[in-house]
């Protein structure tokens, strides 16, 4: 039996680490206490007062909207993208040994490994050099070759736990390939692509360095808060923004965390 | 009761069957079609952008037109050897440097408790308390900063409450590290940079560390090692993989971010921004696509090196 179970942290550690969680957390919830204050020229600590008004300033606001749809469509098809193309890379992977594997995978991990400002840049040469103009889809095509490192990681992940013997005995008791998939692969990795669509999705959202290069002049979130971070004309309704989109971006990441947290814990590593 | 069914069914038949068969019989045509869209995407799309990117940094700007000289030179990364683009690159060389240091020193404690001593609900809570912060929007994060460092901010406030502020006053003095405000010194960009990228330090340590059996750090105790040595001569030789690992990334995300600088932080460049500034306003792709040349090429050296220190096992 191992002797650490109930081995007692010494006080310095405990400190040391409580410190660090805090000095990750704290910031954060800095923003939902703005979110709510009554200044609106700077950004005054402690808050002279508190009141709900931005809420609804933040609420009536077109451009806000406008940002925030084109953030969640651009999102949703870049994932369904990375899913799709994401799963396919995975089972390939996975499934058999095959020559050029270990590059496959590199080649997957690269678009994150890099840093995003060559992705972006290179894109957007890119796009130029072939003379496409900058729209919705040059978003998309940035935000997807991103997503599929996120997807690829969970349905790998799940792949490998999940025993060939499965597949074999459904092949065995007569079932095609197609059945195979529908009722034995699927029921398995469902819940892996859940967890790595929706991060995928929190990814896309989020993104902005990539996306500063292949946006027009459309404005994602990301974009609309950007410019809002370097020229601030309109500190209450970015303080609202920003807490939104705290809020929004948490959502995705805990349901990740319940789907997958029996066993690995893979949902998210390797962002 | 019904008829009992038979356990083994008929082949489906039909034009799926077929396909399927056809499957089962050679599955490299399977493997084939499964690999040929994300190969396709990623090849085409990502490498191909990438590597006509590279192409680019081989031809020169044609100082008088502006216009881009397409003939291959190494005239652009002569260019990028001026004095000041080589401050450039070795500010945010030692920027990164500093960032990872200091990520691993705050990263270690939270890892080595949450690896060791963290238990079911606990463990789960610091798990969250790490993953959280890793995913929550970049630019939140940035945004929350510019609130504390704000000349108006909670930060100065502290100091003031505790009558520190000589204290950040001579700070904010000294050379290099100093400015005229927190939000606009190199100090300012360092923390948000540790703020930012600590979660990408903290998991693969953790990783590392949950792979050290708890009985090698007693018998060092039982052995007689104060527990400064145990730290020295088996912990951290063993974490330093996870280590390693975690650095990968906060070295190559600070060598390519260009936001962080530009809102907190004095008006000196780094590469990110020397990148953005060349292929926006002054339209010298060339010269932009030379400068991510140096990430890439430090990186390259980088991962080399970590390779052989055995850190992608920690990942």
């Amino acid at each position: 039996m191992r002797s650490d179970r109930n081995a007692r942290a010494p006080l310095a550690l405990k400190i040391a680490a409580a410190a660090g969680l805090a000095f990750l957390h704290l910031p954060i919830l800095l923003i939902f206490v703005y979110a709510f204050t009554t200044e609106d020229k700077s950004y005054q600590w402690p808050p002279p007062g508190f009141t709900i008004k931005w809420l609804g300033v933040t609420w009536n606001r077109p451009d806000v909207w406008e940002a925030l749809w084109l953030s969640v469509r651009v999102a949703a098809i870049a994932t369904l993208i990375a899913m799709v193309l994401g799963t396919l890379c995975a089972a390939a992977v996975s499934r058999w040994k095959f020559f050029g594997r270990e590059t496959i995978s590199l080649l997957v991990i690269l678009p994150i490994a890099l840093p995003g400002i060559i992705t972006g840049i290179a894109l957007r040469s890119a796009f130029n050099l072939a003379d496409i103009p900058f729209s919705f889809w040059t978003i998309v095509l940035g935000h997807a070759t991103f997503c599929i490192v996120v997807v690829y990681n969970n349905a790998v992940a799940r792949f490998r736990r999940t025993s060939g013997s499965l597949i074999e005995a459904s092949m065995d008791l007569g079932a095609d390939g197609f059945q195979t998939f529908r009722y034995v692969i699927l029921p398995n990795i469902g819940t892996a692509l859940l967890a790595g669509g929706m991060l995928a999705f929190a990814l896309s959202f989020d993104e902005v360095i990539v996306t500063t290069f292949t946006a027009g002049q459309q404005a994602t979130l990301p974009i609309w808060m950007l410019e809002e971070l370097v020229r601030p004309r309109q500190r209450p309704v970015t303080n609202v923004v920003a807490m939104v989109v705290v809020l929004v971006t948490f959502l995705p990441i805990l349901a990740a965390y319940y789907l997958t947290r029996d066993g690995d814990q893979i949902a998210g590593h390797g962002k | 009761m019904s008829a009992p069914q038979a356990a083994i069914l008929p082949g489906r038949g039909g034009a799926a069957g077929t396909v399927a068969d056809v499957f089962w019989r050679n599955p490299k045509v399977l493997l084939a079609l499964l690999l040929i869209p994300p190969l396709l995407w990623l090849g085409i799309i990502y490498l191909g952008s990438l590597f006509a990117l590279l192409a680019q940094s081989f031809f020169s700007i044609d100082e008088f037109s502006g216009m881009v000289k397409y003939e291959l030179t190494l005239k652009t990364y002569g260019e990028l050897l001026n004095p000041a683009n080589l401050d450039i690159i070795a500010r945010t060389v030692l920027m990164a440097a500093a960032v990872t240091v200091a990520a691993a020193v705050v990263a270690f404690p939270v890892a080595y408790y949450a690896a060791r001593y963290a238990r079911g609900r606990w463990k789960a809570l610091f798990y969250l308390g790490i993953m959280l912060p890793l995913w929550s929007s970049y630019l939140v994060k940035v945004y929350a900063w510019k609130l504390i460092l704000a000349k108006e901010g909670i930060l100065n406030w502290i100091f003031e409450k505790l009558h520190l502020t000589w204290l950040l006053e001579a700070y904010l003095s000294a050379p290099l590290i100093g400015g005229n405000s927190l939000s606009v010194s190199y100090t300012g960009t360092f923390l948000v940079f540790l703020y930012v990228w600590l979660p990408f330090m903290i998991l693969p340590v953790q990783a590392a560390l949950e792979r050290v059996p708890g009985n090698l750090v007693e018998a060092s105790a039982d052995l007689g090692a104060t527990p400064a040595q145990t730290f020295r001569t088996v912990l951290l030789p063993l974490a330093m993989p996870g280590v390693v690992a975690g650095s990968i990334f906060t070295f190559s995300l600070t060598l390519g971010d260009y936001i962080i600088p530009q809102i907190v932080g004095s008006s000196r460049l780094f590469i990110g921004q020397a990148v953005y500034a060349h292929q926006g306003t002054a339209g010298n792709i060339p010269l932009a696509a030379a400068f991510t040349v140096v990430p890439v090429v430090i990186m390259g050296f980088y991962l080399w090196g970590a390779k052989r220190l055995g850190a992608f096992n920690a990942l």
